[in-house]
């Protein structure tokens, strides 16, 4: 559970260590780690002078700690009833109170100089080599690469059955998605962070960054990773009831790999855009409609499509609109209902994923819809 | 001089009895306590609604605790979780805590400034009968259509407006008991600026009253800024305007200035009643008069003005420019410094004393030791890059507990311990009240110590499942909250053994008692003070 760094923060580390081995009975280092009980490794320069900057405050503040309490321990044993002592009767000291208002100020000079240079530090961003718009959407997050043009969602991959126990969870539970943001190694990469919906906030332990995602407004800040390698982080502001299941994964690969990467997603992105008057086949729309309605929809309708009474979240199964006529649920996906509890799509999915989830809706648990294949160009007409 | 010495004190606290008995006024049985005018009886009913929420605030946090003891969801569903959360925060802040310092204030200031009640006391009476029906409102939002208002306590938007019709109920609970705190406070200076024995200047008055003076002027400058808040937030929901919604021009973050402008002067209307009962316990067991008096007003009077200038440092990852940021980082560091003057004049008084430690004295010390780690962590929280690690962890969560637990609370059982031969005309049973303080003290730690790792290692708060890695202090933890519960039922036995009988007390059982209530025989009789003893 302890990795190697270097540095200062080696007794840091051994000192809250001891507070650490006190409280435990043990703990064996395996897959995943136990007992974590410090900073996850940092990857940048700004992560690593923040651990910096916290060891030295905690060490300033152990030595008062241990100088007060000392003192009071020392007047608990010595000046106690029981052992006879007799109380003198001062109560004033003007000096005395003088020294401890002026030298606790002066030792707050000296942690404020350091804190200052840290943040003006992590607030330039100003010349970065590539800049990523991150959304955050109740619950998911999507990540647009301005500079190249194309974007993602990436969702929670940790299935269900781990979350209700019915199997083993795996060594990444809940720190897993299906589309990891990618970025190259060394580059400097501005985040502008905003929000879809509510207030989520986007947070890597490892890159020290974290930033809340707020509706309306576009925030930025960056990072520079300096070490290839996959690092994970969740949301850090309560955004509703899967707020525990919205993680962040940012996969740093070296410039070449990430340079192929982003070629790949070049031309997927290309094809995707490029036809959407094709007609498609009822058994893709369906399988692709499953992948996005799991995605979703399935937090609210359940992937059963059973629904969520508490929430307001009605069943699919045997549902009025989705075994009506096909436009009116076309329109309701597009635009949402209900105050927005049912939450409009059209900023947020394709013409094909609004296709394939309604296709999929009105083929799934036992609905048979009379109109049950929806095509992508009839959602395009429909968002006209 | 922190207090009055009994000797200087001419006369009688206490009417004669001369022809009618104190009980010949008032009406018995329940009617006593729903008509009742009577500062002792209103404290007394302001205790018990607090210890009641406390006992409900603290169901909901062993069920947080017991869905967290292991990863994956087993216990409650996150709709839920988030409700438990959100109502866990409330109902501890103002059915716990807050009507709890009242109650300590309705029992304690008139006795101790030689008053024969509070000024206003039928408004007294109304200030408290709002609280019940505040808390049945805040309590059943958890079980309305479209689920519990799950946004936490802080019910930021656009959140807040998403949620069903519990919000709007949590919204007037909050509304209501605001106007209690206002109605309190307002009769609590009243009485503090008028009704002060002949001789009692302000500078001789024991540091409970002051404290309390200060925290009520803060109530009344910020209960009001999160009446206009929690509004503002109704009409969104309701009435189609857009203080918080960036789409019809307005702003989410605008909510969080405008409610923490009330909730880090909160966290001092929290605190500084606590700081005020540990300043009239430590001197009291030292043996010695308070050291540095005039300093440790000026120092609450400097907290309490700092509290309105560092609420941002509650938005520190909002995003906000550099210079603000370092503006309430700065201010917020500057708190440290009155705070650290009443911890070194606490201790000041305890050095050379003549110590002794029982169970008043105990939950003292371990205030003094667990909030000055709170504080600590406080100041690791202002440092903003640090912050930005920290913003929405369970280091914050560990932070806060060690202020609000095992700072205000602490002070509560001391201040309980303290006065309950005065308030009950009986003893506690010492031996359960230490059994009563080492249970919470290793519990409390057991607890919340481990959050620190948590908040360390990466968690983030308000989630009801967690990654793997943080299974083994979430363990820990849960233990710790479940023993620490455990501990509480202690204390209502003891209460409970104590009001039904025990050793008499004296008039004053604690011989470094140096305020006026102890020249008043116990029980403190139904009425005192009816003519003023003067101080001299």
């Amino acid at each position: 559970m302890v990795r190697e760094r270097m540095g200062g923060r080696s007794l840091a580390r051994l000192a809250m260590l001891g507070v650490a081995c006190a409280l435990m009975a043990g703990g064996a280092a395996a897959a995943p780690p136990q007992w974590e009980w410090y900073f996850q490794e940092p990857v940048t320069t700004i992560a690593r002078t923040i651990i910096d900057l916290h060891d030295y405050i905690f060490w300033i503040c152990v030595v008062i700690f241990v100088g007060v309490f000392g003192t009071m321990f020392y007047a608990l044993f010595k000046h106690r009833k029981s052992v006879g002592h007799q109380a003198a009767q001062f109560h004033e000291n003007t000096l005395v109170e003088v020294v401890w208002t002026v030298i606790p100020f002066l030792i707050l000079l000296f942690m404020a100089y350091p804190a200052t240079k840290t943040v003006l530090a992590a607030h330039d961003t100003t010349a970065p080599d590539m800049t990523i718009k991150v959304t955050g959407y109740q619950w998911k997050w999507n990540y647009d690469y301005l500079d190249d043009g194309f974007s993602f969602y990436s969702n929670l991959s940790t299935p269900l059955a781990q979350i209700e126990g019915r199997e083993p969870k795996g060594d990444n539970y809940l720190l897993e998605v299906d589309n990891p943001l990618v970025v190259p190694v060394g580059a400097k990469v501005r985040v502008l962070v905003t929000a879809n919906d509510v207030i989520h906030a986007w947070w890597v332990p490892a890159f020290g960054v974290k930033q809340d995602a707020i509706p309306g407004f576009v925030r930025d800040t960056w990072f520079r990773a300096d070490k290839a390698g996959v690092y994970r982080g969740q949301c850090a502001e309560l955004c509703g009831k899967e707020h525990g299941f919205m993680p962040i994964v940012v996969e740093v690969k070296s410039k070449e790999d990430y340079a192929a990467w982003r070629d790949e997603q070049k031309k997927k992105s290309a094809a995707a855009a490029e036809n959407p008057d094709k007609v498609w086949e009822l058994a893709d729309l369906v399988s692709h409609g499953q992948q996005v309605f799991n995605a979703n929809c399935a937090a609210c309708h359940q992937a059963t499509g059973t629904g969520n009474q508490a929430i307001g979240a009605p069943a699919l199964v045997g549902d009025k609109v989705v075994l009506g006529p096909k436009d009116h649920q076309i329109d309701v996906v597009l635009n949402g209902q209900n105050n927005g509890k049912m939450p409009p799509w059209k900023g947020v999915l394709s013409d094909v994923d609004i296709a394939s989830a309604i296709t999929y809706t009105r083929n799934s648990w036992g609905n048979k819809a009379q109109e049950n294949v929806v095509q992508p160009s009839e959602v395009k007409t429909a968002r006209k | 001089m922190s207090s009055v010495p009994h000797d200087q004190v001419a006369g009688h606290g206490v009417t004669e009895p001369h022809g009618h008995d104190e009980h010949a006024h008032h009406p018995t049985g329940i009617m006593r306590w729903i008509t009742t005018t009577n500062h002792k009886d209103i404290g007394t009913l302001y205790l018990w609604f607090s210890m009641t929420m406390f006992f409900v605030g603290g169901i909901m946090a062993l069920t947080i605790r017991a869905e967290l003891f292991h990863p994956g969801l087993q216990i409650v569903d996150p709709e839920f979780f988030n409700g438990l959360t959100t109502l866990h925060g409330l109902v501890m802040i103002f059915g716990a805590l807050m009507p709890g310092a009242v109650g300590f204030a309705n029992w304690m200031i008139p006795m101790q400034i030689g008053a024969p009640d509070m000024a206003f006391a039928r408004m007294n009476n109304w200030s408290f009968w709002l609280l019940p029906f505040a808390a049945v409102l805040l309590v059943s939002s958890m079980f309305m259509p479209g689920g519990p208002p799950g946004t936490g306590w802080t019910i930021y938007p656009p959140l807040s407006v998403e949620n069903g019709m519990g919000m709007d109920l949590t919204i007037f609970a909050i509304h209501i008991m605001g106007a209690s705190s206002i109605m309190g406070s307002i009769n609590i200076i009243t009485t503090i600026l008028n009704l002060r024995a002949p001789g009692m200047t302000l500078m001789k008055m024991p540091l409970f009253c002051w404290a309390w003076l200060i925290t009520a002027y803060l109530l009344i400058a910020v209960m009001p800024v999160l009446a206009g808040a929690v509004t503002m937030l109704l009409t969104d929901r309701h009435f189609g305007t857009s203080f918080f919604n960036a789409a019809g021009g307005g702003d989410p973050v605008l909510f969080q200035h405008i409610f923490w402008f009330f909730g880090h002067p909160e966290v001092y209307i929290i605190v500084l009643p606590a700081f005020g009962i540990i300043s009239e316990i430590i001197p009291t067991f030292s043996r010695k008069p308070l050291f540095g008096y005039a300093s440790m007003v000026y120092a609450l009077s400097a907290i309490a003005i700092l509290s309105f200038i560092v609420w941002a440092h509650h938005m520190f990852t909002t995003g906000l420019p550099s210079a603000s940021i370092l503006f309430y980082m700065y201010a917020t560091m500057l708190i440290a410094v009155p705070t650290g003057v009443k911890v070194f004049n606490w201790l000041a008084t305890m050095w050379k004393g003549s110590i002794s430690l029982e169970a008043p004295m105990l939950f003292a010390l371990g205030f003094l030791f667990l909030f000055t780690l709170g504080g600590f962590t406080g100041l690791v929280l202002a440092i903003q890059p640090i912050d930005v690690q920290f913003q929405d962890t369970y280091y914050v969560v560990a932070h806060f507990h060690y202020v609000m637990v095992a700072g205000t609370l602490f002070a509560f059982f001391g201040g309980t311990y303290y006065w309950l031969p005065k308030w009950t005309g009986h003893m506690y049973d010492e031996k359960l009240a230490d059994w009563h303080f080492w249970g919470s003290f290793i519990f409390f730690n057991v607890a919340f110590f481990p959050m620190h790792f948590l908040g360390l290692a990466g968690m983030p708060r308000r989630i009801p499942d967690y990654a793997q890695q943080f299974t083994d202090w979430n363990m820990v933890s849960t233990v710790g909250a479940f023993g620490f519960g455990l501990s509480q039922l202690i204390f209502l036995y003891v209460v409970i053994k104590t009001i039904r009988g025990g050793e008499k007390a004296p008039a004053k059982p604690w011989d470094g008692g140096m305020t006026l209530e102890w020249t008043l025989p116990s029980p403190a009789p139904y009425h005192t003070f009816e003519h003023p003893p003067t101080v001299k």
